[in-house]
């Protein structure tokens, strides 16, 4: 089996990516990206910089033409993307992130599938307990709910596998301000529960505030990489790629 | 007209919506239309036709028949054989021919590719066993009366019960079993299926063999009540479509009712129009539907 | 029928080509509904069986097998195989157009089913099971002479085919077709050119079909007797491998798809014949259609563009603000 988890080594380390859905026309092209383990790791850009394709692609969604991808030291960029649950790796799309035709409750049944039978009940209870809306919802069908309903089944389906990281495709997209605040207060508490997070955002406001580090994509490639807070307090880096402006003024919630 | 027609409508009905199941399974899972299932329901009647075949005569000779039934245990043990067979045909098919044609997203490909696979799946049963209709037993059934002026004979009544237990178990499967989650997850969306740790290959080749196992036992009942021939499978594949699509495609409760609902149509037209014109029924159903309803009656697709 | 045995090489190569090209026609037919316009056509069967009973109908003499036997010239004959089923398509296009591909293969499917079946049955129509018979021969005054025969009508044959193909291709080049063309390729692109997509797909719809029907008349009058069993889904079938073989979206394709896989299936016919015994024959001929499917599906999956693949094509008038880029195959919903 793997060694284990030497200190310092990244949980999660991409190196060099290639990948798109046409072989001809990469849209990631040689992208990098070390996560520690218990980061939040953010990855922001312009439009068509290429962050989903590159997070569709760790996640085994996009096709990879070249690159390294290595989870606590195993290399796992040629796994099919069903196996990665099992390695502790889980994904959270931006669209069409729950079965709508499924209740909520077989939402997370389904995921729990692959733990071993005995613990599938007790983990379903478990998160049940942290997300008490979905217990009280548990038999509607998951694209009966609202968007921020619908974003909470999401997240907990890819909890019910207690990954060791968890990657989100933009969870602000489509919400209200407070459902957004509400997302990422969430998020920082998955953190403290010892789970690592990688998100790509468009908001890169709310993203930063609760952020270790970011790195910045730009046209497929690292375009610039840092602690969450000097992003933040760099006027330069915000103007030339998260659409100018100040980030500041937003106190980061508890 | 007196009730007769509901249990010739109930059989019928029965059949088609076996194979309806099939068809609408194999859309929804694997996204087309797939012209080659009427030929799982010929070569599944054929397969248990030589199975039985070949264990009456490890026997030394015919097997008596059970109770008032006219098949022996000799065709029980050569259908669950030949349902497990059907499956792999199916699987084999799909291995040989459908895969190589997934990775285009053009599903018109893939329904071209059936139909071709289904003229040659049923020529070559012309070839091996002849156009000439054959049985699996000579023995004629007494119909029992039943009141209201209705007969069936036992073959007719235990069918109806075995369709149900077989649409049952089906149900249970795909609304109680991680493996039936996993089927409407599958259905539903691919890659958040993977996403969620779901073999995706492994439960497309679940449903081919489920589909090919109700197939066969379509192609069962059809040979038990009427005979075995090379067609019998391609002559209801209008049928199976129009049920499956009136039904809802990818509905399987809708597969099942729509069967009874062409089933019994059928029925209701052998009496009033003329057996001959019996055809031309579900394609009456199947125009009404796609120009009032496409979606169905329990339409979960648009 | 015709006596074989004494044509000769020559006569059977002209016959053989007659026959050949008369499936053509339906292959051209079915290329401007899918190569050039997208529309999956299951029934063609159908359709060819319209247009073979409408000139059968018209043109044979007077008889009380079936419906009319109104005597008139073979030419008004194939003209009205020519509406009527351009009729009938426009009617089942009006109903199906719109569904999606599979559906609208199904759909289609059922027609040319239901459309047999009314051939079967409708004896006062169709004669039935019977079919229909005397139908008046090309340069039937020949028929002694089987060698002038064969070429006489291979050669009318091939001038009908001929028309075609120089009328398709202008039709295809033409603004019509470079709006089919669009409608195909991105629809909403068309639709904001104040093009209407359901419009030009209809249209094209009905013409393969009259095209369809001209050629189940062509063949009428060549064998000069059809049947019902003559339209069932194997011709269907037959035709679809002949555009995929010869290349769908080229009417050269169309046309040579036709010619080899008769070719195809005379060949193993004639194997079949060498090889198995007189009583084994009949079940041995279920072996070509194994072939031809078997064929069918290794076509798709290695080329799927058939032997002559999809052209470029380009207006007639050369300007390369106009040129297409190689078109992508018609997608499905």
């Amino acid at each position: 089996m793997s060694a284990p988890q030497a200190e310092n080594q990244p949980i999660l380390a991409v190196t060099d990516l290639v990948s798109g859905y046409d072989p001809g026309v990469p849209i990631v092209r040689g992208a990098s990206m070390t996560v520690a383990p218990g980061e939040i790791v953010v990855i922001l850009g312009p439009n068509g910089a290429g962050k989903s394709t590159f997070i569709k692609s760790i996640a085994g969604l996009v096709p990879k033409q070249s690159g390294s991808v290595r989870l606590e030291g195993r290399e796992i960029a040629a796994l099919p993307a069903h196996r990665l649950v099992h390695e502790g790796l889980a994904f959270v799309p931006q669209t069409e992130n729950v079965f709508g035709q499924m209740s909520v409750e077989d939402n997370l049944r389904l995921a729990a599938g692959i733990l071993p039978k005995a613990e599938r009940a007790p983990q379903l209870d478990k998160m049940y307990g942290m997300f008490a809306d979905l217990a009280r919802q548990r038999h509607l069908l998951a694209g009966r709910l609202s968007g921020g309903q619908r974003q909470m089944v999401a997240v907990a389906r890819a909890l019910m596998v207690s990954p060791r990281v968890v990657m989100l495709d933009e969870p602000s997209a489509g919400l209200s301000p407070k459902l957004v605040e509400q997302v990422f207060v969430n998020l920082a508490g998955i953190r403290k529960a010892g789970v690592t997070i990688v998100l790509v955002e468009q908001n890169a406001r709310a993203a930063l505030a609760i952020a270790d580090r970011a790195y910045i994509l730009a046209e497929g490639r690292n375009a610039h990489e840092g602690g969450a807070a000097d992003l933040w307090n760099d006027p330069a880096i915000a103007a030339l790629y998260l659409g100018g402006g100040k980030l500041r003024g937003r106190e980061v919630p508890a | 007209m007196n009730l007769q027609f509901l249990v010739d409508g109930l059989l019928t009905g029965s059949i088609i919506g076996l194979g309806a199941i099939g068809v609408t399974l194999t859309y929804s899972i694997l996204r087309f239309s797939n012209f080659a299932h009427g030929e799982f329901i010929s070569w599944g009647a054929y397969a248990t036709l030589f199975t039985s075949g070949i264990l009456g005569w490890a026997m030394g000779g015919a097997v008596p028949a059970i109770g008032p039934f006219s098949f022996g245990w000799t065709l029980l043990v050569a259908a669950v054989f030949a349902m497990a067979l059907t499956g792999l045909l199916a699987l084999g098919l799909d291995y040989v021919l459908f895969r190589h044609l997934r990775r285009r997203a053009n599903a018109i490909t893939a329904v071209m590719a059936s139909f071709g696979a289904s003229m040659a799946l049923r020529s070559l049963l012309e070839f091996f066993f002849t156009s000439s209709p054959t049985y699996f037993s000579k023995k004629l059934q007494i119909a029992k009366q039943l009141g209201l002026g209705i007969r069936a004979t036992p073959d007719q009544m235990v069918l109806i019960g075995l369709t149900a237990a077989l649409v049952l178990s089906i149900h249970l499967l795909l609304t109680r079993t991680q493996t039936g989650r996993s089927m409407r997850a599958v259905s539903e969306n691919p890659d958040l299926a993977r996403v969620a740790g779901i073999d995706v290959a492994r439960i497309v080749n679940i449903t081919w063999m489920i589909g090919g196992a109700l197939a066969c036992a379509a192609g069962i009942m059809v040979g038990l009540l009427v005979q075995i021939r090379p067609y019998m499978g391609f002559d209801l594949l209008l049928p199976l479509f129009a049920a499956a699509i009136l039904g809802g495609i990818g509905s399987v409760p809708g597969a099942l009712i729509g069967g009874l609902i062409v089933g019994l149509a059928e029925a209701v037209a052998v009496q009033t129009v003329g057996a001959e014109w019996r055809a031309a029924i579900a394609f009456l159903l199947l125009i009404v539907v796609l120009i009032v309803r496409p979606s169905g009656l329990f339409g979960v697709r648009s | 029928m015709l006596d074989l045995l004494n044509l000769g090489l020559a006569g059977y190569i002209a016959f053989f080509l007659a026959t050949a090209l008369s499936y053509s026609i339906l292959c051209l037919g079915l290329n401007l509904q899918w190569g050039q316009t997208g529309l999956f056509n299951v029934g063609v069967a159908g359709f060819a069986a319209v247009g073979a009973y409408t000139s059968a109908i018209l043109t044979t003499p007077p008889s009380d097998m079936h419906f009319g036997g109104f005597g008139l010239p073979i030419v008004v004959g194939w003209g009205g195989a020519m509406l009527v089923s351009a009729a009938v398509t426009g009617f089942i296009g009006l109903a199906t157009l719109r569904l999606r591909s599979d559906y609208l293969a199904i759909a289609t499917f059922g027609v040319a089913v239901t459309i047999q079946l009314v051939a079967l049955n409708a004896q006062w129509l169709t004669g039935g099971p019977f079919g229909i018979g005397f139908i008046p021969r090309m340069f039937g005054g020949l028929a002694g002479n089987a060698l002038a025969f064969n070429f006489a009508n291979l050669a009318t044959i091939a001038v009908v085919v001929l028309v075609l193909y120089l009328a398709l291709e202008r039709l295809v080049r033409s603004p019509w077709g470079r709006v089919l063309r669009a409608v195909r390729e991105d629809e909403e692109a068309a639709t904001s050119l104040g093009k209407s997509p359901a419009r030009y797909r209809l249209q094209a719809f009905v013409l393969g079909g009259a095209i369809m029907g001209l050629g189940g008349a062509v063949q009428a009058h060549f064998i000069g007797f059809i049947a019902p069993e003559n339209y069932l889904p194997t011709l269907t079938f037959q035709v679809w491998t002949m555009l995929i073989i010869g290349g769908s979206g080229n009417n050269l394709g169309a046309i040579l798809g036709g010619v080899v896989i008769w070719a195809l299936w005379a060949l193993s016919g004639s194997a079949i014949q060498a090889i198995f015994p007189p009583e084994q024959q009949a079940r041995a001929a279920a072996l070509q259609i194994t072939g031809i499917g078997v064929l069918l599906s290794v076509a798709l999956i290695l080329r799927p563009r058939g032997l002559l693949g999809e052209k470029i094509i380009v207006s007639r008038h050369m300007d390369l603000a106009d040129t297409l880029a190689p078109p992508a195959s018609a997608k499905a919903e």
